[in-house]
């Protein structure tokens, strides 16, 4: 794409809290035409700035009331212990997350559940039998908050 | 609560949030119209509460991506507040969360590489008020970035 410029910006930063409305809603906002709003979209999902979408849940109206971050020390290191945990962990509908970190922990796993229980059950049956798991620091999370970055 | 139409309906939104109503339709075999009043009650109800897109900050020349778990002076009363005040003015910080555990805040923050950080760190995450102990994890990679629900 070429030079990314302000309305570029303006253009994520407004799809980045509401990717319902219309280019041609869009554009009006920022004064542009929907032809050039959507060329510009365009632009950006082709450039890679634009990863996708995602639907935005209420959690906790679903029934989602515990979130918890954990951070995991392996007990083992090698190529294939990080493939084998890579591949369990992933294939746990609970755990949203999964990043390969460097410092005090190996990763970190953000964990969904419904209540403190259900984490419990989630915990013992599913993460403490992973391949390969040691230390597991748990932290519940109280609040959370989205900031746009440096847009 | 949801009954089982509508959550189905919410699996493939969660997996698909572009997929169009006809296809959706299709795949769970149900009628168009059908689709349409349950997604609008969902949102009627709250719990689909719009449609975001998702940023790839790397290919916007963000490189680096570190959690910071931060602990704060807690004999301060106003040691939260202050603080979370503060992180909000940093146009780096992605996430702000704060915890029941070990750690009492956490920021994501984003830089561009590490002399970048190194600025980001020194000007304006040890300029905030009340910090009594900070670590930092640095992401090496993301295994799986799935905020979906499973529900």
């Amino acid at each position: 794409m070429n030079v990314f410029d302000e309305t570029d910006r303006a253009i994520l930063l407004a799809l980045s809290k509401d990717a319902d409305q219309t280019t041609a809603q869009l554009g009006r906002k920022l004064g542009l035409s929907q032809p050039a709003t959507w060329r510009r979209i365009r632009a950006l999902k082709e450039a890679g700035i634009i990863a996708g979408e995602a639907l935005i849940l209420d959690a906790a109206a679903l029934g989602f009331g515990v979130t918890v971050f954990l951070g995991v020390k392996l007990s083992t290191k090698s190529r294939v212990s990080l493939e084998d945990f890579e591949r369990a962990v992933t294939a746990i509908p609970e755990v949203q997350t999964v990043e390969h970190v460097l410092g005090l922990y190996d990763y970190r796993l953000r964990v969904i559940a419904r209540d403190l229980a259900d984490f419990e059950r989630v915990l013992r049956r599913r993460i403490m039998t992973l391949p390969g798991v040691g230390d597991v620091e748990a932290n519940v999370l109280l609040s959370e908050e989205r900031r746009p970055g440096p847009l | 609560m949801l009954d089982d139409t509508s959550r189905a309906i919410l699996r493939h939104l969660q997996a698909d949030p572009s997929i169009g109503t006809p296809d959706l339709a299709e795949r769970l075999r149900l009628s168009p119209s059908t689709v349409t009043r349950r997604i609008e009650r969902m949102r009627e109800d709250g719990h689909i509460k719009g449609r975001k897109v998702l940023i790839d900050w790397v290919a916007l020349g963000y490189a680096l991506h570190v959690s910071l778990r931060i602990r704060l002076d807690k004999t301060n009363p106003r040691a939260f507040d202050d603080f979370l005040t503060a992180a909000r003015d940093i146009p780096e910080v992605l996430e702000i969360q704060t915890f029941l555990g070990r750690v009492d805040v956490r920021l994501s923050v984003i830089a561009r590489n590490l002399a970048d950080y190194q600025q980001i760190y020194r000007r304006r995450i040890l300029a905030l008020p009340h910090i009594d102990d900070i670590e930092s994890l640095m992401t090496v990679s993301t295994v799986q970035d799935r905020r979906a629900l499973p529900l």
